[in-house]
């Protein structure tokens, strides 16, 4: 799955903190998005980004700044407000993912399961998302014990929610 | 002249080339008339052409290559008695009447052969004979071409065990002692040429000297051939006879060379099994002779031979090869005082690869070698030397490669000192290879003294080694090192909660003395760290075990806080306060509510006097807001002190939407959403309508200004607050307060119909549509909802 040029897009939720992973990722996938992290001190990461893929729109932010930390009625306002379909989140370590009034919402965790003090016991994780036309299936491949698990969410996105504007 | 010189060989050569078919045609004819008179008359004349002295080494072998195969004819017909008529006994005589001596010689040698050939005399005495004879030749470069003939006609008629020539009387001691003689012989030959000439075109004469090496080494590989040559009389005979000639020559030139051949031609089990009589030669030869290089071909050779097969590997104890290599190097660099710094440590190198292969499992030996080079090394300070310093990084590395656990290296008590004698710049690059090995290998290192001795080693990159000033350093690269001792920091571990400690108690001690530029980059991990065994610890509470239990969260708070200390000083405020925060919710996982405050006073002292950013600001008073949020160890005097403070450092942030945001993101320290969390309606209320006023001022400014959307969108993030507690059940948030919110900015975005952007009329619009979406829900949530009209 880490050979270059199999994944299209890189969504990042921030906290590289040093160059070389940024170069890392890049190798994998040139097409890398990325937004700032409390311990990011590259400030060319933005604080949010919305790009769109195919027919969803998606909307990417670190998540220190939406209080409370984790939580999906705050996070759904940041869906709301960035009008994205998918709502790629970070911070917590921990996975994540809520269907939420016609969209997603999603904490990859933390690929390298680093320290957190909001999760206990992080297991390291990431989520691959498979976009075709309306449907999008996350992938969401967690260590745990050592043994990696993968699990599977399909989402389809209605047309008609979003007919409203 | 130089080039008249070479001009004038070719047409020698070329002359002799025309003497030698000249007289072969001659040749020829007798033998097809099957004339022996003539027969021997015209080759004694061919011969006589390589009686020149005026041809280099290079030419006289193209001669003398022609005369070879001209030989070989005359052979065919010596060996057919019915051609000549002559028995080989009394041809044998009669060549010897040849007028010259070199023909004579080569002829009797052809003849020799035949008569061997024949059986018709024992084949040691014909050879001794021709051996003996050929004593008459004492121009070096005509005799070593002679001995060679002699070797090569005589190779297939050796009375090696075997041969059809052994008979009673005839030995393979026979077939040695005639090789060995013919050797030393030669050898004496090639060794006067030396002496030839004058000074100035010594040179010359060493490159062609060179260049006739391998006829004496020949003799060498026969003996390395002859069959019946075992173990004991290669100790007992062949190896000693040619000890002593190579030693007794005291050629430099002839006694590497011959050094080398040993090694190479003869099989390494008997190297293995002669050691020390080898070893004892090196330090009889010559002093200028280049034994490191030779010795270095052995320890290779017995290297590989070690590798070949585990069966072997018994013989290399049962000879001590190890101590015998050992003191032979010691020896050796001893006597040889002018041999540089670069030699002896390439031997050392040797040596170590020697023993990695042969013995990996003695430890001590390897550390013995690199005490050995400690030693050598001791009179000098740093190395300048840059193919010095290459080879004690090889010393340095070949360890690490072989025991793929760095934890290995950290046992050999020399081994930092062999790094002590790096300059800087390479005593950092073996740093960030320790650490790369140690990566790589996803070694984990458990003890604090191991910890001691690994950051003892990696001191370089731990501290400035002397007074480089910064400016010099390369940012990128001293970047990547203290990363790279950042990943070291994790991979520190023990499950032992008491050795834990003590290791981290160990890294703080080194990372210390890091200075400002190493802080921000060491300090982290080693926090986290930390607070992963702070984390392990939870629920233990030292001061009911006692005294006795010194890993308590308590301390390692304690720890921590002097360590967070040192870094704010540095000063990386911003970094600090991050730290601090991380401490204040472990503190509060463990119930230590003073723990947590201190942490928290740190945290806002630092925020009040350091960050002065208006951006970090902003990042600062978010994680401030979501970090009180998440604590309930508070009682209700110390949380009112700490979110009173935080509340009043949001209001007081640069920007009217910053301030705005982190005002309603206070909200959220008064209505904690879950059993016994805190649930202050009212204080909610107060910080949302002190957000509303914000955005207020907000949109007038913008107004005054223009261009900017901000307000409206302000104004649908309130409106989402409002709803979040709302949903959450605060009674003071009322549908009539949402309602005349929502219509305040349908207002709001109609009067600025000119400059309507699309971005916060999709959040409104989305906004709107969550409203309709929980109305139409039903149940109690519908029922909440409906008196909201959109």
């Amino acid at each position: 799955m880490l050979v270059p040029g199999k994944i299209q897009h890189i969504i990042c939720t921030g906290n590289l903190c040093i160059k070389e992973v940024h170069d890392y990722l890049k190798t994998l996938c040139p097409d890398l998005h990325i937004a700032r992290g409390e311990y990011d001190e590259e400030t060319r990461y933005p604080e949010t980004k919305t790009l769109t893929i195919g027919q969803f729109k998606l909307g990417l932010c670190h998540g220190h700044q939406v209080i409370p930390w984790g939580d999906l009625d705050s996070l759904a306002m940041l869906q709301r407000q960035l009008d994205v379909d998918i709502l790629v989140t970070g911070h917590t370590h921990q996975f994540t993912a809520y269907k939420h009034e016609g969209g997603v919402v999603i904490n990859p965790g933390s690929a390298s399961g680093a320290f957190s003090s909001i999760t206990y016991d992080v297991n390291p994780s990431f989520v691959l998302m498979d976009i075709d036309g309306l449907r999008v299936v996350v992938y969401v491949y967690e260590l745990i014990d050592g043994e990696v698990k993968v699990d599977k969410i399909d989402f389809k996105k209605t047309t008609a929610a979003h007919s409203a504007h | 002249m130089i080039l008249d010189g070479i001009g004038d060989e070719e047409k020698w050569l070329a002359e002799g080339i025309a003497g030698i078919q000249h007289h072969a045609f001659y040749m020829h004819r007798a033998l097809d008339a099957n004339n022996l008179r003539d027969a021997l008359k015209y080759s004694a004349l061919m011969l006589s052409e390589l009686r020149t002295s005026r041809l280099s080494p290079h030419k006289y072998y193209d001669l003398y290559m022609r005369a070879f195969d001209e030989l070989r004819k005359l052979e065919m017909f010596f060996k057919d008695e019915s051609r000549h008529g002559v028995s080989i006994v009394d041809l044998y005589e009669l060549v010897q009447h040849a007028g010259n001596i070199l023909p004579r010689l080569y002829l009797l040698c052809t003849v020799g052969s035949v008569y061997i050939k024949s059986k018709e005399a024992p084949a040691k005495d014909v050879l001794k004979d021709l051996v003996e004879m050929c004593r008459a030749i004492q121009h070096p470069m005509r005799g070593l071409f002679l001995r060679s003939y002699l070797s090569q006609v005589s190779r297939d008629k050796l009375p090696d065990i075997g041969s059809e020539y052994e008979g009673d009387a005839d030995t393979v001691m026979d077939a040695v002692d005639f090789v060995l003689q013919n050797f030393t012989e030669m050898n004496k030959l090639w060794v006067r040429m030396l002496y030839q000439g004058p000074g100035r075109v010594r040179e010359k004469h060493e490159k062609e000297r060179s260049e006739l090496r391998d006829l004496v080494g020949k003799n060498l590989h026969v003996l390395s051939q002859i069959e019946g040559v075992e173990l004991e009389l290669y100790k007992d005979t062949v190896l000693p006879r040619v000890l002593e000639q190579v030693i007794n020559c005291k050629d430099e030139l002839a006694q590497y060379y011959l050094m080398d051949c040993i090694i190479q031609v003869f099989p390494d089990e008997y190297h293995l099994q002669t050691l020390e009589t080898l070893l004892a030669a090196f330090p009889q030869l010559q002093p200028t002779v280049d034994i490191k290089t030779v010795l270095s071909q052995l320890m290779e050779r017995l290297s590989n031979y070690a590798a070949s097969s585990t069966d072997v590997l018994p013989e290399f104890l049962q000879v001590e090869a190890f101590s015998k290599l050992s003191s032979a190097i010691g020896r050796v660099i001893e006597s040889q005082i002018d041999m540089p710094i670069v030699g002896s440590i390439s031997l050392y190198v040797s040596l170590l690869t020697f023993t990695l292969r042969v013995h990996p499992d003695r430890l001590d030996y390897v550390d013995q070698v690199l005490g050995a080079c400690v030693k050598k090394l001791s009179g000098t300070t740093k190395l300048e030397d840059n193919r010095a310093i290459k080879q004690v990084v090889a010393l340095l590395s070949a360890p690490l490669e072989k025991y793929d656990d760095i934890v290995t290296a950290l046992t050999l008590s020399n081994y930092p000192r062999v790094m002590d004698h790096l300059d800087n710049g390479t005593n950092k690059v073996m740093a960030v290879v320790i650490i790369q090995s140690i990566m790589k290998n996803n070694s984990c290192i458990s003890t604090a003294d191991k910890v001691e001795v690994l950051f003892e080693l990696i001191k370089g990159l731990i501290k400035d080694l002397d007074c480089t000033s910064a400016d010099e350093l390369d940012e990128e690269d001293f970047g990547e090192e203290q990363n790279s001792v950042a990943r070291l920091i994790h991979m520190l571990y023990n499950d032992d909660p008491e050795e834990m400690l003590k290791i981290l108690c160990t890294v703080k001690k080194h990372i210390m003395s890091g200075g400002p530029k190493r802080l921000p980059f060491t300090v982290p991990p080693l926090i986290l760290s930390a607070l992963k065994l702070v984390r392990r610890l939870q629920g233990q509470d030292g001061e009911v075990v006692g005294e006795e239990m010194p890993a308590t969260p308590k301390k390692i708070f304690q720890i921590l806080n002097q360590t967070i200390e040192a870094l704010s000083s540095v000063p990386s405020p911003e970094l600090a306060l991050r730290l601090y925060l991380e401490c204040a919710e472990a503190a509060n996982d463990c119930d230590l509510e003073p723990v947590a405050y201190e942490f928290f006073t740190q945290a806002f002292v630092l925020y009040e006097e350091e960050v002065a950013d208006s951006k970090a600001q902003v990042t600062a008073i978010h994680l401030i807001i979501g970090t009180l949020q998440r604590m309930n160890v508070f009682g209700v005097e110390n949380r009112d002190t700490l979110t009173h403070k935080a509340t009043g450092y949001s209001a007081k942030l640069l920007k009217k939407p910053d301030q705005c945001r982190a005002v309603y993101a206070c909200s959220h320290l008064f209505w904690v959403d879950d059993q016994d969390g805190v649930k202050d309606g009212e204080r909610v209320l107060l910080c949302l309508k002190r957000a509303l006023r914000i955005a207020n001022a907000a949109q007038q400014m913008a107004s005054v200004t223009r261009g900017s959307s901000g307000p409206v969108t302000l104004f649908v993030e309130i409106l989402n607050k409002y709803l979040y507690f709302f949903e959450k059940g605060n009674p003071q948030i009322t549908s009539a307060a949402i309602q005349g919110l929502v219509e305040l900015i349908k207002t709001e975005m109609q009067s600025d119909s000119t400059n309507v952007s699309p971005a916060p009329d999709a959040f409104f619009s989305s906004t709107l549509r969550y409203i309709q979406f929980q109305k139409q829900k039903g149940g109690v949530m519908g029922e909440k909802y409906a008196p909201i009209k959109v």
